[in-house]
């Protein structure tokens, strides 16, 4: 079981408060991202979370029972951090055996639980290494590794493949995904790469500044953010944002078109400019458009190979029932 | 890194060294002679080099006129059992001050470190006042605790400094995998900080073996370390430079030759973080 709550959860260091009170309830099994930009709190809450920082204010429950006031080693659950933070003077054995050491399990069950565990992440011919002979995808693997064989009633993930190459990061983010599916144990990923949410999540928690923007499901963030703030930080390229007059032809003060929902015509567009950068990716093509209505340029997703290129005038027609349109406080009109 | 040095230039600099590191060497290198003279030659104007009837017979005066063995015993227990009092008392307070600070903790370490700029000789009678009062004047067990107190500003810094490289994440780590307090300490932060633990061990028995002035004015007979063993030989009748440097070798050689196969380690220990 790891079903969490938080109640009125408030952080604040010192005078500044990092984390306004905030509620969020975490289901059993779920497995939960939390994405945002720098300094917007998701690693601190995290923590708080985690037992690893003292919560200001509010009530954190794992469970139903409080937890708000229980050291970390007591909360029952498992974390993978960024640095990985293995313990370097042991092995990859002793590293896997240290939670269960800590909770004084026979060495029998101990043995069994390490050979699992090293079978599923590939770590059986490591296990008498030291960390610093081991990859970077490696020693994430022993990081998990040291995770699972505790059976945690939730595991707590901090932006942990940020250290890795973007090729070994596709194949472990698909082998945590998996883990999920496999275990059902509740999982609280925390990163800034949004790419990482939408792949992985089966609910998003957008934060700026300690707020939290918006909770749903990756495809309810796509389809219907909330606000600006998710609807630009949600999708890959970003949603174009326009305010001004074509925005106020929707009855709206800022308008937003995903790349991919801006089509290329032949002439008569809405939007007519000039192609600054292409990018041919071969199954796409990204155009970036410079517009006379517009100070930054427009991203358009165009679907295989187009033939147009650098100083080509091109013609945008965006899809009419996929325009995003906010008020003048930035918040969706429906 | 590849540099032309030219030979001339490296035969000076090589004699250079040498003659600076013999310059450091000599008072030993003549306090080990003089060891090994009688007391006319000890004396003698112009000074006898190495040629002059070798004699133990300093050695052997020294040893009857005095326990050796009971001032060798007391130094080593002094100089141990201080430091691993400090050691189990700083350990602790190293760790708080590296991973969990406070607004004062910079104060606290700098205040720590001001009280070794006190002269000691400001403490000196209300802390025999002390020892009168509990009756614990010229024991070991009074003189384990005053240098452990003398030497704990530089074991808590030492430490501190070491336990700073240690990166906060992995004893985060250790508390998510259950480990409590104790655990933490035992289990991950000391053996990652061992060479540092070791070189500052090493580098404490040093400065307490050394210390004279304490174990001096605190002792008579029973707890007098090494210190007061060569003291006891500059008698207010005249120096006998021979014996005294016959008791001088005995009192520093077993710090010496400690020193010689720990040389490694300090100099590991002492350097450690610094190249990383």
């Amino acid at each position: 079981m790891g079903r969490i709550t938080l109640e009125k959860v408030q952080k604040k260091f010192g005078e500044v408060e990092v984390i306004p009170p905030l509620d969020l309830t975490i289901e059993d099994g779920e497995f939960v991202v939390f994405v945002g930009p720098s300094g917007c709190g998701k690693s601190t809450l995290l923590r708080l979370i985690a037992g690893l920082e003292d919560v200001s204010g509010g009530e954190i429950r794992i469970d139903g029972a409080p937890a708000t006031n229980l050291p970390p080693a007591k909360r029952g659950l498992a974390m993978v951090f960024q640095s990985y933070a293995l313990y370097p003077h042991m092995s990859v054995r002793k590293n896997i055996a240290f939670p269960l050491k800590m909770a004084n399990m026979p060495l029998e069950e101990q043995e069994k639980r390490i050979e699992t565990a090293a079978k599923a992440l590939n770590l059986t011919d490591y296990l008498d290494r030291r960390p610093g002979q081991l990859s970077g995808g490696q020693r994430q693997r022993v990081a998990i590794g040291r995770a699972i064989v505790r059976e945690p009633s939730a595991f707590l993930f901090d932006e942990p493949l940020s250290n890795l190459d973007a090729a070994l990061r596709v194949g472990m983010r698909l082998e945590i995904s998996e883990l999920h599916k496999k275990l059902a144990t509740t999982m609280i990923y925390v990163t800034h790469d949004q790419v990482e949410a939408m792949t992985m999540a089966d609910k998003i928690v957008v934060l700026r500044a300690g707020h939290i923007e918006q909770v749903g499901t990756p495809l309810e963030l796509y389809h219907t953010p909330r606000n600006l703030f998710v609807a630009g930080f949600i999708g890959s390229p970003k949603m174009n944002l326009i305010s001004g007059a074509p925005a106020a032809k929707h009855d709206a003060t800022h308008i937003g078109i995903r790349p991919e929902h801006m089509d290329v015509v032949e002439s008569g567009g809405t939007f007519v400019g000039k192609i600054g950068v292409a990018e041919h990716l071969g199954s796409d093509t990204f155009f970036h458009v410079h517009l006379d209505e517009m100070d930054e340029p427009m991203t358009v997703r165009a679907y295989g190979e187009v033939g147009l290129r650098y100083g080509d005038t091109i013609h945008l027609v965006p899809q009419a029932d996929k325009i995003h349109r906010f008020d003048e406080q930035g918040l969706r009109i429906e | 890194m590849a540099r032309a040095i030219s030979p001339r230039k490296k035969i000076m600099w090589t004699a250079l060294a040498w003659g600076f590191g013999l310059l450091i060497f000599f008072p030993i290198l003549w306090t080990f002679l003089t060891s090994f003279k009688a007391e006319s030659v000890a004396i003698s104007d112009p000074p006898v080099w190495f040629f002059f009837d070798w004699t133990t017979q300093n050695y052997s005066d020294v040893l009857a006129r005095s326990n050796y063995p009971l001032a060798l015993m007391n130094s080593i227990i002094i100089a141990v059992g201080s430091t691993i009092l400090g050691i189990i008392i700083a350990v602790p307070a190293a760790w708080a001050m590296a991973f969990v600070p406070g607004k004062r903790t910079k104060d606290v370490l700098l205040w720590m470190l001001s009280t070794k700029m006190l002269p000691a000789v400001g403490v000196l009678y209300p802390l025999v006042l002390i020892a009168k009062y509990f009756g614990v004047m010229d024991s070991r067990m009074l003189l384990v605790v005053v240098l452990m107190l003398i030497n704990l500003p530089i074991i808590v810094w030492m430490l501190y400094t070491y336990f700073r490289e240690i990166p906060g994440e992995i004893l985060e780590a250790a508390r998510m995998d259950g480990a409590g307090l104790k655990s933490e300490i035992l289990y991950v932060l000391t053996p990652m900080a061992l060479p540092g633990i070791a070189s500052t061990i090493l580098l404490n028995v040093i400065l307490a073996w050394n210390e004279a002035f304490w174990t001096i004015l605190l002792t008579t007979v029973d707890a007098a370390p090494l210190t007061k063993f060569i003291a006891s030989f500059s008698a207010p009748e005249g120096l006998f430079y021979a014996k005294l440097s016959a008791a001088s070798i005995m009192a520093i050689a077993p710090i010496l030759i400690m020193g010689w196969f720990s040389q490694k380690q300090l100099v590991r220990g002492l350097t450690f973080g610094a190249v990383k």
